[in-house]
């Protein structure tokens, strides 16, 4: 009927059969995960042997020790409970839950080579149910690139506890030793005999059985994988290249309707005067609502302004347009991001508030031979997934239930049941595909609009957000400003770095007034910077909010990665020296850094810092890996440079290098990337490729193009045209990655290659050119070329 | 008004309001979702269809200027060209979201269809209308001249 396909995805290319209930997983009992009923007996030709038909096992004729509850329930990680995660129906199907939004990482496919793996399932049998918001799956909030490293041991665990299930009942049921049995490819066989008995015999019996300890689970030794860290194809492909599958935005319940919202131009603007005859006057327009006004904090809710329902979302763009509304200013009319620009500028010339501290920089910078300052800027962007946000909600009396391409379903709920104060036992959130979302569908403010809306109009409303909605009311990535300053000694080699960083913080969302640069966001690429000079300051200078601030593909780690990167190569061209020399040397000696014991509060992206130290020789290691890749060093064409970047973040270590064209009149060209990642154990190189590609094309785009600016409180752009983004022809033409082979803990992909992307384009540029570039966009939305300087300043 | 559309080689009845663009009508009264909407201006390549086997913006084309045309979107697309490159997006993995995807395909195969042994400059002109967020260029032009060897 609806959203019959969200929920299952077959493997290869066949079809599947709608399945009304892929979504409703919450009758699963915690241990009753054998689910489906048809009657099925598998015949089975063993080389060799004859015909072996597997008996039909009657689990109410076994004698079965009783079982206690679930000694998984607190695993590190969460809840590694069998039933939780897996479901096997008696035709063998092994339906495995993903609570984490599928977003083009491959999340489906990764999380189901994880238990799949342990189970020993047979992967044509694999198909996906997607969670529904609730807390019982742990976190579900699918940003930080934490799927695996949070996921990982549970999963095993899950999978591995339940293949030790099936080898019991099939024990019991031969009424033999557990020893004598054992799982491989949905079967279960012995050592006494040829028989099998299938994993959809065997389930109902494996139902009832104790859940095994902790410390009786035997997890493969990683030489034994069968999926993990293998090139497993996605599981969601084949029907996207046919059209199928659900994103938020193709929900489709009956007795729908479809809204679009005119939003104040500012946030907390607020709505006056509404004359609506006109758009009630356009054909399929149904009415009108308006929205309450959004008030601070921002959190997620609704930004006000008036919805018009129409029979089909064409009519409600037509009848939006034809609205007319006195908007009244708010707070933020005011705000201009030019001027702002200059303020944060300025705020960054002054001393700031110290985060980070090593030595004395102050006069390791007085006394130094030669001193080396640079600024940066980086502009607000804009998150911009192919899908914009969209949402279905559903009243059913004072029960809700909503559709949404949310990177977080369980906190969806939560604002839900915050904001339209609501019981949460009585909201329930699916998540479907995510059409891209890059942190934006992590803010669930569109779901609440959609609820808002339905509840008035008092029938199903689907909100779908324009291009201009998206572009124009989001939730901004965080402009910023930095300066650096570094002493060298006579032989060039850095003694004293400063770097003050001034941004608005992503908390001034949700706490008014808020404009201190929290620990987090200093986490990220600023107070961990690797460097190992003796003399070391961080600093912050504080910056308000006036757009709604929020996190995009790894946050301040853009900004921050631009300006130390960036500012690796300024020394070292005042050194005369070789970039990437130069930046090894900065980071120095092999060893492990705790930003901590220099008076940093690091949150090291939520990880112990026992487990996911910072390692410099694995910095180092990825420097010289990406370096051979692109032979480093080599005579390049005129108008060709080579620049190149390092960075951890989310406890990945990866090195980019960019090589850049540049034509005499400024036409630039992207002959290549090289890259090298070092992210720990990783589940699917080849996914872990593409989001590679993605991940720099994504900090690309950004760095040449991206700009979002705001006049009067307003964001000035509205469509791919003024937000410009990089196309196909402006893509690299070669990209290669490399993997560093390890067996450490997984650490994050979807989002650390990008903070490396920008300056490795930078400093190839500049070796290209002799131009260096300190302020983003390097090109912008409507030109075509780099302004490159006379020939008396270059 | 209620016209008669073909799509997909069977004839459509539609009541959509005069000027609706086909994709409204695609998405919202025929609940094919598959073509998919991104910017609304002709702009992103998402909603690329095919009328009379062009490569077509559905988004800011009106459907009552399409009586009597052909018009195949991403769920009908077949024969060769459109087999190769199916397989060969399979193959790759070419898609991370897939949300563009289906407008990547409709061109794709349009290329193909026209062109079945493109330079990079034949893929940057026929693919430069479609925008991937999730940035697959490079394995779009990869599967691209992969299914064209396969053809």
């Amino acid at each position: 009927m609806f959203l019959h396909d969200i929920g299952i995805i077959p493997r290869g290319d066949k079809k599947s059969e709608p399945n009304p209930d892929a979504s409703k997983i919450t009758n699963l009992t915690r241990r009753g995960f054998v689910v489906g009923s048809s009657l099925f007996v598998v015949g089975v030709t063993l080389a060799g042997c004859s015909r072996y038909e597997e008996p039909k096992i009657d689990p109410d004729s076994l004698d079965l020790p009783a079982a206690g509850p679930s000694p998984l329930t607190e695993v590190k990680g969460g809840d590694a409970t069998p039933a939780l995660w897996i479901a096997i129906e008696e035709d063998g199907t092994v339906k495995i839950t993903c609570h984490r939004s599928e977003m083009g990482q491959q999340v489906w496919t990764s999380m189901a080579q994880i238990v799949a793996d342990e189970l020993d399932a047979d992967w044509e049998n694999v198909e996906i149910v997607q969670a529904v918001g609730h807390e019982r799956y742990g976190d579900q909030n699918t940003d930080g690139s934490r799927s695996v490293r949070y996921n990982f041991h549970r999963l095993r665990l899950a999978g591995a506890a339940m293949k030790q299930m099936l080898e019991e009942a099939a024990a019991i049921y031969w009424k033999m030793d557990p020893s004598e049995c054992e799982a491989e490819l949905g079967k279960v066989g012995n050592s006494q005999n040829s028989d099998t008995l299938s994993y959809g015999n065997l389930a109902k019996v494996a139902a009832k059985l104790q859940v095994p300890e902790e410390k009786d689970i035997a997890v493969k030794d990683p030489k034994d994988w069968r999926y993990i860290n293998k090139e497993i194809a996605s599981l969601t492909i084949p029907k996207i290249t046919r059209g199928e599958g659900t994103f938020g935005i193709d929900v489709d319940i009956p007795e729908m309707v479809y809204a679009v919202i005119a939003r104040p131009p500012q946030l907390f603007g607020k709505t006056g005067a509404v004359r609506d005859e006109k758009a009630l006057a356009v054909p399929g327009v149904l009415q009108t609502v308006k929205l309450p006004d959004a008030t601070p904090p921002a959190l997620f809710k609704a930004l006000g302004g008036v919805a018009v329902i129409g029979s089909d979302t064409w009519a409600a763009i037509q009848g939006r347009n034809a609205l007319e509304i006195d908007w009244v200013d708010g707070p933020n009319a005011s705000y201009d991001s030019e001027t702002f620009a200059d303020q944060m500028v300025q705020t960054a010339k002054r001393s700031g508030t110290v985060r980070r501290k090593r030595g004395d920089v102050a006069a390791g910078l007085s006394s130094a031979d030669s001193r080396v300052e640079a600024e940066y800027y980086a502009p607000h962007l804009s998150q911009s997934p192919m899908e914009p946000p969209a949402a279905t909600a559903r009243w059913d009396g004072d029960k809700l239930e909503c559709w949404a391409c949310v990177q977080d379903p369980q906190a969806t709920r939560q604002t839900l049941s915050d904001l339209l104060e609501i019981d949460k036992e009585n909201i329930t959130v699916n998540a479907t595909w995510l059409g891209g979302a890059f942190g934006r569908k992590s803010k669930p403010d569109f779901v609440v609009e959609a609820a808002i809306i339905a509840k008035e109009v008092g029938r199903p409303v689907k909100v779908t957000w324009t291009r201009e909605d998206e572009v124009r009311h989001g939730y901004y990535h965080s402009v910023s400003a930095q300066r650096m300053e570094a002493g060298l000694d006579a032989n060039g080699k850095c003694t004293s770095y400063l770097h003050r960083t001034v941004f608005p913080p992503i908390a001034s969302t949700f706490a008014p007034g808020m404009d201190v640069p929290t620990d987090g966001e200093m986490g990220l690429g600023a107070t961990d910077v690797p460097f190992s000079m003796p003399n070391l300051q961080v600093e912050s200078g504080n910056a308000k909010g006036h757009l709604r601030i929020g996190w995009l593909r790894s946050v301040s780690n853009i900004y921050h990665a631009f300006a130390v990167q960036s500012f690796a190569a300024e020394m070292a061209h005042a050194a005369g020296r070789d970039q990437k020399d130069y930046l090894l040397e900065l980071i120095g000696n092999a060893r492990n850094i705790d930003p901590a014991d220099e008076g940093a509060t690091y949150p090291n992206y939520d990880a112990s810092i026992e487990e996911y130290p910072i390692e410099t020789a694995r910095l180092s290691n990825v420097v010289n890996v990406a370096s051979e890749m692109a032979k480093w060093g080599r005579s390049m064409p005129s108008g060709h440079g080579l620049g190149i970047a390092v960075h951890r973040s989310f406890l990945s270590y990866i090195a980019t290098v960019v090589e850049v064209a540049v034509s005499p009149e400024g036409a630039l060209t992207i002959p290549g990337v090289w890259l090298a990642v070092d992210a720990g154990t990783v589940i699917n190189p080849r996914h872990t490729r593409a989001q590679m590609e993605g991940g720099t094309i994504y900090g690309l785009s950004n760095a040449l193009f991206g700009e979002i600016t705001a006049k009067n409180g307003a964001v000035v752009q509205d469509n791919f045209p003024s937000w410009r983004v990089l196309r196909m022809g402006e893509a690299p033409r070669a990209f290669e990655v490399q993997i560093v082979p390890s067996n450490t803990a997984p650490a994050g992909v979807g989002e650390p290659a990008t903070p490396p992307a920008a300056p490795a384009l930078t400093n190839a540029i500049f070796n290209a050119t002799g131009h260096r570039i300190r302020k983003l966009p390097i090109i912008g939305a409507s030109g075509s070329r780099l302004s490159l300087p006379t020939e008396e300043t270059a | 008004m209620t016209i008669t559309l073909n799509i997909n080689g069977k004839d459509e009845t539609v009541d959509a309001a005069a000027g609706t663009p086909l994709l409204w009508v695609l998405r919202d009264h025929l609940k094919m979702t598959g073509t998919k909407f991104g910017c609304g201006i002709a702009q992103c390549g998402a909603c690329t269809v095919h009328v009379d086997d062009s490569p077509t913006r559905a988004c800011i084309t009106p459907h009552d200027t399409l009586e009597g045309s052909k018009i195949t979107t991403i769920e009908g697309v077949t024969g060769g060209a459109a087999d190769a490159i199916r397989s060969a997006w399979i193959k790759n993995d070419v898609p991370q979201c897939g949300y563009c995807q289906s407008g990547q395909i409709m061109a794709a195969t349009a290329l193909l269809d026209e062109n079945s042994n493109p330079s990079d400059e034949d893929i940057d002109a026929a693919m430069s209308g479609n925008i991937c967020r999730c940035a697959t260029y490079m394995s779009i032009r990869r599967a691209i001249k992969e299914a064209a060897g396969d053809l």
